[in-house]
């Protein structure tokens, strides 16, 4: 069994080699432009199986989306959740891919940015009502939507900054369990500290691009999600074309050398703790925006909504996809957000899909499903090792 | 701040810190001698611990166990509870072992890569037992797996009332059982790993793998087998806990774990009796900060105790001395 596993992947592997041979022979110019379609295309997604315009369906295709079938959720509300999980795939990656920190509470960056909009920017927060009291503000006042946005990246930032400084110097499995607990720690404080949070209670009310949640809101209501899609995905397009740049820069080298032997880099010169902070701070703000994004949209949240679960899927995500590698990550959170939801019959069973996968994956082949090519060939070559010395 | 109440009954809070305490070390001789042997943290012990808990609830069940039995047939259903326990979180634990970590460790992969695994492995156990069993068996055994995801509830085996009291301090005898259990339980494993020719041959490979080796000692047997041990003494502990709170959950691992695994860092990983001084110390600290606030920050503790102790003796209290000198 495990053998025909194996035999299908490396055909698999085979055919994904060659598109990547395929993408590395095509020109400059050829690249740009099969960037440009796939842009078009995340943007073509809400009326996918569609023809724009019209109210002509393409039958194959349209069975792929979610809202065909019986009780089936809004297509474009699955393609936010997407997309939200993609930013947070992509954030992820910056910690786990690239600098090889395994951080377990990534949830706890998600919560900062979701509740810094809910407590800055709605007006049922009691950090808005304390604000107002203290400078004698009108009780319409709040802190406006674009305002909130570099607030809640700044605090995600300095909070990883917070987390990772103490932490940093730990070795790896013992910071994994260290962040585990500060996931944990977060939804625990935004639960008991009922004066400031509202606790269990919720904060509801929070504000998108046109003010606070009302019935009024041209584009971005709660009802037709398509335009937070739109949103979402440019910030996530956005974020991946920063991310990437990041990656070729003398940033991103000094975190693969950092993953691959620290000590190694430390003697030419990369201090390890420095960028170790910077790749942490970094994927704090990528995960404090994509909480910035799911607070807005449902305008809604409470301490049940950051367990600890959700971390473990947002590490699965990144491994399953094959962490280290941009299009992998992402593959895998699209993956993982959108299959439980096109088969409703495996919704109570997604857990356990997601842990067997998890094993399976990192049993039959730890470089994920589609590997970052550096990363494949440094757990090549740890196997070749062990083979000798045995 | 509650002072007045945490020393005006200090030796109470203390003694039922120690009793908590009890359970939380005999989950961290698991992480401990896993980590002293493999220098690898096994994530998916918390996991070994819960099946433990629905093995005894199980056995229970199947011998039709009421509440507050007379003595006699309490202490045969302890001890069948004990043997289910036992048998139920070693046998998981070696199963672990040879379907996830083996074939890892043939590979050589990174530490992180074992890390993963063990969440993924937790994650199929909590699921199992929260999902798949009730989904199939519900039916048939409805008070073992009633409704999904669901606190099941256990008979009272021993209904818990004041054995003696010293200067104010009353000790149940639930609490009595726990700590002279726990106690045993310890005593046995450091006489098995101190004294025994099979201990010899763990402290071996924990020492130097390849010289053990060399020496004949069979390395894949001596890691099965601190892996069934680590399993029974979760096994223990699941039996004390279903004892003592008369409930079980298919989620109950995961804080449960968290604090097992600050106990073992806190007394020392790799170090058993570490493990024992790390968990009654944490049971203590915890049920203080609990009187002083507010037990809703009682999770809290753990985490705090953890990060301190990792930022400044990392070592923990009595040293890593199982396992070869950090790395």
């Amino acid at each position: 069994m495990i053998d025909k596993l194996r035999e299908v992947d490396d055909r698999r592997r085979a055919l994904l080699g060659g598109i990547g041979a395929r993408w590395r022979a095509l020109s400059r110019g050829q690249r740009f432009l099969a960037g440009a379609a796939m842009v078009v295309f995340a943007y073509y997604l809400p009326s996918f199986g569609k023809i724009p315009g019209t109210n002509l369906i393409i039958p194959g295709l349209v069975s792929l989306r979610t809202d065909y079938m019986d009780g089936g959720s809004n297509w474009s509300g699955v393609l936010f959740t997407c997309a939200i999980y993609v930013l947070v795939a992509i954030g992820l990656n910056v910690v786990v891919g690239l600098a090889g920190l395994l951080d377990l509470g990534y949830i706890g960056f998600f919560a900062i940015g979701a509740y810094s909009v809910a407590l800055f920017g709605s007006l049922n927060s009691p950090v808005v009502h304390w604000l107002q009291q203290t400078f004698d503000l009108p009780s319409t006042w709040a802190v406006t939507w674009a305002i909130c946005l570099p607030i809640a990246v700044a605090l995600t930032m300095i909070s990883g900054v917070l987390l990772g400084w103490p932490t940093l110097r730990l070795r790896g499995d013992y910071l994994a369990i260290v962040t585990l607990g500060f996931g944990e720690i977060i939804r625990i404080f935004a639960r008991n500290m009922t004066e400031v949070t509202r606790g269990s209670q919720g904060i509801n009310g929070i504000p998108g691009p046109e003010g606070a949640p009302s019935a009024d809101n041209q584009y971005f209501g709660l009802i037709d999600p398509k335009w937070w899609y739109f949103l979402a995905i440019t910030v996530v397009l956005l974020m991946v074309f920063a991310v990437w740049r990041l990656e070729n820069s003398r940033v991103g080298r000094a975190w693969l050398a950092i993953r691959e032997d620290e000590d190694a880099a430390a003697v030419m010169g990369v201090y390890g703790f420095k960028y170790k902070l910077w790749a942490f701070a970094i994927g704090a703000a990528l995960g404090g925006l994509a909480g910035f994004l799911f607070a807005s949209r449902y305008a809604f949240i409470d301490p049940t909504q950051f367990n600890v679960r959700l971390s473990i899927l947002f590490v699965a995500m990144v491994v399953v996809g094959g962490s280290g590698n941009m299009v992998g990550v992402a593959f895998g959170a699209v993956l993982l957000a959108y299959l439980p939801e096109r088969f409703r019959a495996i919704e109570d069973y997604r857990w356990l899909a997601f842990g067997v996968a998890m094993v399976l994956v990192m049993v039959l082949r730890p470089q994920g499903l589609i590997p970052s090519r550096r990363r494949a060939r440094e757990l090549e070559d740890r196997a070749k090792e062990a083979a000798a010395s045995v | 701040m509650n002072f007045d109440e945490l020393f005006g009954h200090l030796g109470q809070h203390t003694v039922d810190g120690l009793a908590k305490g009890a359970i939380y070390a005999l989950i961290a001789l698991g992480y401990t001698l896993v980590y002293g042997v493999l220098r690898l943290i096994n994530f998916a012990h918390s996991e070994v611990f819960v099946v433990g808990t629905f093995a005894v609830l199980g056995v229970w069940t199947a011998v039709g166990l009421e509440n507050n039995p007379p003595v006699a047939q309490a202490a045969l259903f302890l001890l069948l509870g004990l043997a289910a326990a036992a048998l139920a979180s070693g046998g998981t634990a070696l199963v672990i072992e040879r379907l996830a970590y083996r074939p890892l460790r043939r590979r050589n992969a990174p530490p992180l890569v074992f890390l993963i695994t063990a969440i993924g492995l937790s994650l199929v156990i909590v699921e199992i037992l929260g999902q798949l069993l009730p989904d199939t068996l519900g039916g048939t055994m409805t008070t073992l797996f009633g409704r999904p995801r669901q606190v099941v509830g256990m008979p009272t085996i021993i209904e818990s009332k004041p054995l003696f009291t010293i200067a104010g301090t009353s000790i149940t005898n639930v609490q009595f059982i726990t700590l002279i259990a726990a106690l045993v339980m310890m005593a046995l494993l450091d006489w098995f790993i101190n004294r025994t020719k099979y201990g010899r041959g763990v402290r071996a490979v924990a020492q130097n793998p390849e010289t053990a080796a060399l020496m004949g000692v069979n390395q894949d047997r001596v890691i099965m087998l601190i892996f069934v041990l680590g399993g029974v003494m979760a096994g223990a502990a699941a039996l004390l806990w279903s004892m003592r709170t008369g409930i079980t959950q298919n989620e109950l691992g995961f804080v449960l774990g968290l604090k097992a695994f600050t106990a073992a860092v806190l007394g020392g990983i790799g170090n058993l009796r570490g493990a024992l001084l790390g968990g009654l110390l944490l049971g203590v600290v915890e049920v203080y900060a609990a009187t002083l606030y507010n037990s809703s920050w009682e999770d809290v503790v753990a985490f705090v105790v953890l990060v301190v102790v990792l930022m400044f003796r990392p070592t923990g209290l009595l040293g890593e001395s199982l396992g070869r000198a950090r790395a």
